[in-house]
């Protein structure tokens, strides 16, 4: 592999993982993100915060 | 019109989003193996530049994606301050930091090209500079938004200053013509047609169109996010009164 490359594999494989990374990265940050933000959300709506005469237990 | 207001309201944008989301995220993943599978294995290596124009497959579509989405938040800056529109600004604020993600890929990309091609990591040439400036306007909007508590005076400052740095746009599309760059000048988008053998310029413009694609499923996840944030902080502010006025019930 790092043959085929030819003598800068090194940079090659650096600016491939450099941008596996900060996708990975940016993509697993939005999704938890997300999936926090409904769990927040689900747990509101379940003490009935959403609705004016909603109990507070 | 009727129906971009009927779409910009939150919650027919979570249903709509909802439902493209999924088709999004795989036709980005379909585009993206094709595309690879294409640079790795059948487009051919450059007489001059040899395997590291490997590089250029990422390099290119992280810089034409940082410019768009500068583009699109600009869009939706004016959305934000002539409409004022709340879908608008969550579109804006969850732009930012996708934006500033390309713009590290592609200065990242760039400097590792640049070690091999040009013997320097860096320069401060316009095109390399002009980019860097992109970047740290994107930091910048993501600070600022974060230092201010107040959403909707949050959302128009950060719109004011998206449409200030504007300016950089152009200065980065047209750096290469209108100074001496170690940069190449433009290659693709250009007004003569692209110079670049369709052998390599297929697989880049598949790579391109698969990074936009997952660009615009990771912009409306982190709009669905934003928005869910939102309802978050309304309900939280609900409940806090309800239960203030239910303390001040109890002590009467």
């Amino acid at each position: 592999m790092m043959d085929a490359l030819g003598p800068h594999a090194g940079f090659i494989l650096a600016a491939y993982l450099a941008a596996a990374v900060i996708l990975g990265g940016l993509t697993t940050a939005i999704l938890v993100d997300r999936r926090a933000q409904r769990r927040a959300l689900a747990a509101l709506e379940e003490r009935g915060a959403g609705r004016r005469g909603g109990t507070t237990s | 019109m009727a129906s971009l207001t009927e779409l910009a309201n939150p919650a027919r944008f979570m249903r709509l989003s909802n439902v493209l989301l999924p088709w999004l995220a795989g036709a980005a993943a379909l585009a993206l193996a094709i595309g690879f599978y294409l640079v790795w294995f059948v487009a051919p290596s450059d007489y001059q530049q040899g395997e590291t124009i490997l590089i250029m497959y990422i390099h290119v579509p992280a810089a034409w994606l940082a410019l768009m989405f500068y583009s699109m938040m600009a869009l939706s800056a004016l959305g934000v301050l002539v409409w004022r529109h709340p879908l608008a600004d969550v579109a804006q604020q969850a732009a930012a930091p996708i934006g500033a993600c390309f713009a590290l890929i592609c200065l990242l990309t760039g400097s590792f090209w640049g070690k091999p091609m040009w013997g320097t990591y860096w320069v401060w040439d316009a095109r390399l500079t002009s980019m860097l400036v992109l970047f740290l306007i994107y930091l910048g909007l993501i600070a600022l938004r974060r230092a201010i508590d107040e959403p909707s005076r949050a959302g128009r400052a950060v719109a004011i200053l998206t449409l200030v740095g504007c300016v950089n746009i152009p200065i980065i599309k047209f750096s290469v013509d209108w100074w001496s760059t170690l940069h190449q000048p433009a290659s693709v988008l250009r007004l003569g047609g692209p110079t670049i053998h369709a052998s390599m310029l297929w697989p880049l413009v598949i790579t391109a169109v698969g990074f936009t694609l997952l660009a615009l499923a990771l912009h409306c996840a982190a709009m669905q996010a934003e928005i869910l944030r939102r309802r978050v902080r309304t309900l939280t502010i609900f409940e806090a009164e309800r239960l203030d006025r239910l303390s001040l019930q109890a002590a009467q």
